[in-house]
């Protein structure tokens, strides 16, 4: 991601489509997810534990690596300044080595607060094929202007 | 199991349980080695001119909150097992369910967490449901808050976790949804 890429609020409306990101998930990128977000639980990296201790049909990618995942693909969208207020997911499946997920974001909302900050209310789909995974809503703060910086924000002038 | 909720897990409700502090302070390899495992380009963690310009010095990715308070997998003179969520698990204990899953995780950003902070947490329970029955198995939703300050005492964030707590009723299907916890 270019420093240049930045999304300022005035060029965002709802109904916008964010451009999907795909990945081709292996067992690799399982093991380092969770490894990476100190998730030590073995259903993320011992396929037999998975199997026939969980019944699943294989490891599968942890909730905090999801986490990354979801601000990867926002703030590759919004650029640098672009400022996570918060992000809420629900787990509806698994991701599992073999899978191509997809990630495809929409706008729902856009608004001024008080304090002069810009939001963007993206809903984002995690899908597997057919299959939505998790499901997110995100609240992410971008400039409401091009010399404007969510990052500067502190205290009570960041309401996320 | 019975259906009124035991004295002591109702005065758990609105209490702070759990103050700690991360093993470790904050740096940037895990910063790297998350954005690496994402593939996330974000100059604000790779470019400290670009960190120093547009977050005042580099910043851990906001979405690592939790992974600060990870407990390490062995430590010396460790005599009991040490869980992430505690109250999590104290509930799976106490209400005699085996099995669990987090089925909404909210996270919100405050402050930015920055290398050499020393953060705190706290757990929060905020409710338990009646008895439910799901195609899981018979148990309780709980809703637990986790809180995160940095050693300025600032508030840089807070994740609320709605959980599942049951005993299976049948055998475990193929394929499911949610997380085990």
């Amino acid at each position: 991601m270019p420093e240049s890429t930045q999304v300022v609020l005035t060029e965002v409306e709802a109904g916008q489509d964010l451009p999907d990101l795909s990945y081709d998930v292996s067992a690799s990128t399982i093991v380092l997810g969770a490894l990476a977000s100190r998730d030590w639980r073995p259903m993320h990296h011992d396929h037999d534990f998975a199997v026939n201790r969980n019944g699943v049909q294989d490891i599968f990618l942890n909730t905090p690596n999801q986490a990354a995942w979801f601000e990867r693909y926002l703030t590759d969208w919004t650029g640098p300044r672009g400022r996570l207020g918060r992000i809420k997911f629900r787990m509806k499946t698994s991701v599992f080595p073999g899978d191509t997920m997809v990630f495809r974001g929409r706008v729902e909302d856009v608004s001024t607060d008080d304090t002069g900050c810009g939001w963007v209310n993206v809903q984002v789909d995690l899908k597997v094929g057919d299959r939505v995974v998790t499901t997110c809503e995100a609240r992410i703060a971008v400039p409401a202007a091009t010399e404007d910086n969510p990052w500067d924000r502190r205290g009570e002038s960041w309401r996320p | 199991m019975s259906e009124e909720l035991p004295a002591d897990i109702r005065g758990w409700i609105g209490e702070e349980r759990y103050h700690e502090e991360g093993e470790f302070p904050v740096e940037m390899g895990y910063v790297w080695t998350t954005c690496s495992s994402v593939e996330n380009g974000n100059p604000i963690f790779w470019d400290e001119a670009v960190a120093r310009e547009l977050t005042g010095g580099p910043i851990a990715m906001p979405t690592m909150i939790s992974l600060w308070f990870r407990p390490h997998h062995w430590a010396p003179g460790r005599t009991r097992e040490v869980q992430p969520l505690q109250v999590h698990f104290d509930l799976k204990a106490r209400l005699g369910l085996p099995e669990a899953v987090m089925t909404d995780n909210t996270i919100v950003f405050g402050e930015p967490v920055r290398p050499g902070d020393r953060l705190k947490t706290c757990q929060v329970l905020h409710s338990v449901s009646e008895p439910k029955t799901t195609k899981l198995g018979s148990g309780r939703f709980w809703e637990i808050e986790v809180r995160y300050t940095n050693q300025k005492g600032d508030w840089v964030g807070a994740e609320h976790y709605t959980g599942f707590g049951y005993k299976r009723e049948a055998p475990e299907p193929a394929s499911k949804g949610g997380h085990d916890a």
